[in-house]
């Protein structure tokens, strides 16, 4: 008897695969997209899928590639199902990806109500940190160890390469790598409040995607919107859960 | 892809129209029918007809030329501006080509300042079009009308009547009623066509010499989609509304992504649609030139200032055609369509508690992944 959903997300970075059966997530699985996105979401959805699975729901920019999905549905809506299950009665969603960023608005139910995506360029996104991590040679996973060692530095610069620059001629300074890592930080955290404040949000936010397993992100995040930023540790499979939620009702 | 297949043969008639446009455009050439070309929907087609020559649309459809026009325009500017500098300065255009005299007119400040160059190169003719529609506008538009018929004259040696223009005014009020009828079906719900039918039609009719030929033919696809009409077609899916800039090509990636995520554009509220279709001119009105200045200067486009004309459209077209849910397209760099959105958004979402959604976009390709996704959240959402 068929009783779990499989949800996939596939992102420019990351597929992601959660098996729900109506309360809990019961498996999920992530693996790097690389440049072969069909081929890496069969590969989570082999893993996953099984005869108890009886309804796939597909989404992230990849959700037209896998054959066996049963219903295909943009990561906006998904995200949303997924921090409402994650984060309770949080007013909106703040998933910051690989390549775009998206600040949704919910309501009661946690349906979205309005959204706004940051789809044109990489700065703010997880692409930017990449791009960071790669210059001061640290790994993305240093980043809740960085703290301040000097005064703070501004990164000012809105374009991912423009950026790329100013963090060399700040090295060429001798500034310290945290206090530039901070910069980076700080400044993608601003820029996702000054471009979600278009949104009038109310009460807490949930933090989605890769960069909300980083407390850095999410107190600077918090700081920067002026109000209570929640995440989970499933954080980043948030777009996958809220595909396997509305999978689930589907079950015949 | 499906839609298309689908269409009856006279609106295969109407896209055909631009293929053969060449050869059309040189064999209506050779008859001695001057051409004016024109840009904009606040240019009286009547007063060229009068003379017994015709108005065109000039192409600024397509991104084919912009390379072409950055070579002299900057590269943060409106697609649509660029890319009809673009054609005329590259003869890819028949109606560019074939243009005796290209009437630009004072909309928006890239075209106006486009058009002096324009003029470098082109025979010119610039309309001082009011950004406001105030009495002292329409006295100022009226006489500008008078000054083109003028240049029409001096430049055709020709002479235009008032019986003339009253005769054109009838003819595309004529067409007007018609272009209303076809795309008003859409009230129907469900409603009988696909939104790339109705943008065809609506687009074609632009490049069409023949006024009164194109405008029967109009009342026959209005009748063959009423005969044809199976309401199991777009049963079910999410009205929408789209309004904003011209878009010119990108018209096809908008509506694509809106109907292949269970929505159907049931209206066009821009410039091609009920914008510059809606309002007929005052036949009734003795003064022809009067009776055409306040109908045009009546153009609800955000180049007035201020511009209440489109929140009332939009007003009436949001109950006639039941309309789910409003997106707005707006060209990069078109600034006014782009601030006046604000008051759109508030009007729609906050007085009439309609669902909208904002975009923007270019006249390429490059975005159609990032297009798909929010139309389709949007519609996932209504």
């Amino acid at each position: 008897m068929a009783k779990l959903s499989l949800g996939i997300d596939c992102g420019s970075t990351t597929v992601k695969g959660v098996l729900f059966d109506g309360e809990r997530v019961v498996d999920s699985c992530l693996v790097a997209t690389s440049a072969r996105p069909a081929l890496r979401m069969h590969e989570v959805y082999e893993r996953l899928h099984s005869p108890e699975v009886g309804y796939v729901v597909t989404t992230g920019y990849g959700r037209e590639l896998l054959p066996e999905s049963n219903k295909k549905i943009t990561e906006i809506t998904c995200h949303a199902k997924g921090a409402h299950f994650l984060g309770g009665s949080v007013g909106g969603v703040i998933d910051i990806g690989g390549q775009d960023s998206k600040a949704i608005l919910l309501d009661r139910d946690g349906n979205v109500s309005d959204f706004l995506m940051n789809d044109k360029c990489a700065a703010g996104t997880g692409r930017f940190i990449e791009m960071m991590c790669r210059i001061l040679e640290c790994s993305p996973e240093d980043l809740d160890k960085f703290a301040p060692k000097g005064p703070t530095v501004e990164i000012t610069s809105m374009c991912t390469v423009f950026a790329e620059s100013e963090i060399i001629s700040l090295l060429a300074q001798d500034v310290a790598r945290d206090d530039i890592a901070l910069g980076v930080i700080r400044s993608i955290c601003r820029r996702t409040a000054t471009f979600s404040s278009r949104l009038p949000m109310e009460g807490s936010v949930f933090f989605s995607g890769g960069l909300a397993r980083f407390e850095v992100f999410r107190s600077n995040l918090e700081k920067a919107l002026g109000r209570p930023v929640v995440t989970h540790p499933y954080g980043q499979l948030c777009g996958a859960i809220g595909a396997a939620i509305i999978g689930h009702r589907f079950i015949k | 892809m499906e839609l298309i297949k689908d269409l009856p043969a006279i609106f295969e008639e109407f896209s055909e129209q631009r293929k053969k446009s060449f050869m059309a455009a040189y064999e209506c050439k050779q008859k001695g029918i001057p051409f004016i070309g024109g840009f904009c929907t606040y240019l009286p087609k009547e007063i060229p007809y009068a003379m017994g020559g015709i108005m065109v649309g000039l192409c600024s459809q397509t991104g084919e030329t912009i390379p072409e026009a950055e070579k002299d325009l900057p590269r943060n500017l409106c697609p649509l501006i660029k890319a009809s500098y673009g054609f005329a300065k590259t003869d890819k255009c028949p109606y560019f080509y074939f243009s005796d005299l290209i009437v630009g007119e004072t909309t928006c400040d890239g075209k106006k300042k486009m058009y002096e160059m324009l003029g470098e190169f082109k025979n010119v003719h610039v309309i001082e079009l009011p950004n406001r529609q105030s009495e002292n506008g329409i006295a100022l538009f009226r006489s500008e009308l008078i000054r083109f018929k003028e240049v029409l004259e001096e430049q055709f040696e020709t002479t235009i009547t008032e019986d003339q223009i009253r005769h054109a005014i009838h003819v595309y009020n004529e067409q007007r009623k018609a272009l209303k009828e076809f795309y008003g079906l859409q009230k129907m719900d469900p409603p009988p066509r696909g939104g790339l039918e109705i943008h065809r039609v609506l687009d074609g009719v632009q490049f069409r010499f023949d006024i009164e030929e194109a405008t029967k033919q109009i009342r026959e696809t209005t009748q063959r989609v009423i005969d044809e009409y199976d309401p199991e077609k777009y049963k079910g899916r999410k009205r929408i509304l789209v309004t904003g800039s011209p878009i010119g090509v990108s018209m096809r990636k908008v509506v694509e992504a809106i109907e292949n995520n269970g929505g159907v554009v049931v209206c066009y509220e821009n410039c091609g649609g009920a914008r510059s279709v809606d309002e007929l001119v005052d036949e009734d009105n003795p003064d022809v030139y009067d009776a055409l200045a306040r109908r045009y200067i009546n153009i609800p486009c955000s180049c007035m200032s201020p511009n209440p004309g489109r929140i009332k459209l939009m007003d009436r077209l949001l109950d006639e055609y039941k309309v789910d849910g409003v997106i707005e397209v707006v060209l990069q760099a078109c600034h006014t369509f782009n601030v006046e959105s604000y008051k759109i958004k508030k009007f729609v979402t906050e007085e009439r508690n309609i669902p909208y959604m904002f975009m923007e976009t270019d006249y390429s390709d490059a975005d159609a992944g990032q297009v798909n996704t929010r139309i389709g959240a949007f519609i996932e959402m209504l």
